[in-house]
């Protein structure tokens, strides 16, 4: 197959091969890395936009690296320096970023499908850098490309996804991905946060971690966005790590050969001991390297082609 | 790099080479390659994908069988060096350039199966000079069929072949293709 995409919007819509393709393009951008010249003309003369109207560090950066490498030019713009704050429409603020003649606009939105809604109206490329709870696919992505780095495959593996499923656009793009590439998908936890009706996505539902660990050839710990939740949701900080945390006295349950990830910034103590973070089995800083060059992929294939 | 896709319906197919005349071409090309590099161990040859890295697979076999040495052979992936991206509603799949390193001392044969314009050859002298600085960069294409738009010739040439601009050169080979070897070129 070729690829044929502006936009990447999530996981959701894109077969089994176009993820592996994007996977498969990203191992060809993983060597750049390793070059004398870390830096492709792939995308000279394009220009590419980061526009982050929630905060982020770690995407907005990758992404950024990730078009350097491909000879892009870069502007950032976030939620307090645009005019969104002095009340300018998200299309109005779009089609005057695309008046600039900017050919990639990397979107982060509160609202979910802000970056569909975009895609549809703009010439321009359209990448998803998560919006509301909905979809997170580069990070979804480079998640999937840990995975089958470390173990060669994805069809077959038992994943457990651990934490707030119900709000986490990252677990969404996870649980898209991986049952098309054939994984078994396991959520554990609180019952508020991971509700039944997840199993509709082809997917299990936990609500004890200690069952399920055994079993996992990985296990993807979510972040506890504790300045989010509201107290009818989550049970408290401490329940919390006593119940579903990775501390180092549970994480004796795993196989020895059982991946730790983390997509970040990670709670030390709350989701996940420091012990367990830093040992032999963890991958969350592969997943960070991995990222760069997932996103390159990305950028190289939808930015790439003639729209 | 297969350059067939400008132009549509071709009518009629001429062959130009069979399995046979492929096998002599590139056996003839490995032994001017020997003759030319004094220093066989420090020649790397590198394939374009796809056909490019079959056929340098087949020269380092022809010179293993004539002068006795194997000598290295890598891959020059030219995707993301190419100077037309933005041009195409659809892109093809990016492999992994691999070259043994480092390049310094090395005498770099690119291999590719038709050479016709020239820009696919300008993309991988660019990708090899992102790995570092060889000796020597030297190319050599199972077909030639002119039409060259930059100032670039190959050093070995299995068939130099005129053509008018909007025919189309088509190679076939048994590992990639899984259709017998062949080389035809397709007039309207």
């Amino acid at each position: 197959m070729n690829w044929n995409r502006k936009d990447l919007l999530g996981l959701r819509e894109l077969s089994a091969d176009e993820i592996n393709f994007i996977l498969q393009t990203a191992d060809a951008f993983k060597q750049v890395g390793t070059r004398e010249v870390k830096k492709v003309p792939a995308l000279r003369g394009k220009t590419l936009i980061n526009f982050f109207v929630e905060p982020s560090t770690r995407t907005r950066t990758s992404f950024e690296l990730a078009a350097f490498r491909l000879s892009a030019d870069v502007i950032n713009i976030s939620a307090s320096t645009s005019s969104l704050t002095k009340g300018e429409t998200l299309k109005d603020t779009a089609r005057n970023l695309e008046a600039l003649h900017a050919d990639i606009l990397v979107l982060r939105h509160s609202s979910a499908g802000a970056p569909q809604f975009l895609g549809q109206r703009l010439k321009s490329s359209v990448i998803n850098a998560g919006d509301g709870a909905h979809e997170h696919p580069t990070q979804g992505l480079l998640d999937i490309y840990t995975i089958r780095e470390k173990r060669g495959k994805i069809a077959g593996l038992n994943v457990v996804i651990v934490g707030d499923i119900l709000f986490s656009r990252v677990a969404r793009s996870n649980i898209f991905g991986l049952t098309k590439l054939g994984a078994k998908v396991t959520l554990v936890g609180p019952s508020t946060l991971v509700p039944r009706e997840f199993e509709k996505l082809g997917v299990t539902v936990s609500h004890q971690i200690d069952s399920v660990l055994p079993e996992a050839d990985v296990v993807n710990l979510l972040r506890i966005q504790h300045e989010r939740q509201r107290k009818e949701y989550f049970p408290g900080i401490g329940e919390y790590t006593t119940l579903f945390g990775l501390t180092k006295e549970r994480a004796k349950l795993l196989k020895p050969d059982c991946l730790v990830m983390h997509p970040g910034p990670i709670n030390r103590g709350v989701e996940i001991d420091s012990e367990v973070a830093d040992g032999l089995q963890s991958v969350i800083l592969d997943q960070v390297t991995n990222g760069l060059a997932v996103r390159m992929a990305v950028l190289y294939l939808c930015g790439g082609i003639s729209t | 790099m297969n350059e067939n896709e400008n132009t549509a319906g071709p009518v009629h197919t001429v062959p130009i080479m069979d399995g046979e005349a492929i096998r002599r071409a590139l056996r003839r090309i490995a032994h001017e390659i020997i003759e030319q590099n004094a220093d066989l161990k420090s020649v790397v040859l590198a394939g374009i994908p796809l056909r490019g890295v079959e056929i340098a697979r087949r020269l380092a076999e022809f010179i293993a069988e004539v002068a006795k040495i194997d000598i290295e052979t890598g891959t020059i992936d030219v995707a993301m060096h190419r100077d037309d991206i933005g041009t195409r509603a659809e892109l093809p799949m990016v492999h992994a350039s691999k070259l043994p390193l480092p390049l310094e001392a090395r005498t770099i044969i690119i291999v590719d199966d038709v050479l016709f314009t020239g820009r696919t050859v300008r993309a991988a002298l660019d990708a090899i000079s992102s790995f570092g600085r060889p000796a020597r960069i030297q190319l050599a294409a199972l077909v030639d069929r002119g039409h060259r738009e930059l100032p670039i010739r190959a050093d070995y040439v299995g068939k130099n072949l005129p053509t008018a601009n909007r025919e189309q050169i088509q190679v076939h080979l048994q590992n990639v293709d899984n259709e017998p070897d062949a080389v035809w070129l397709l007039k309207e």
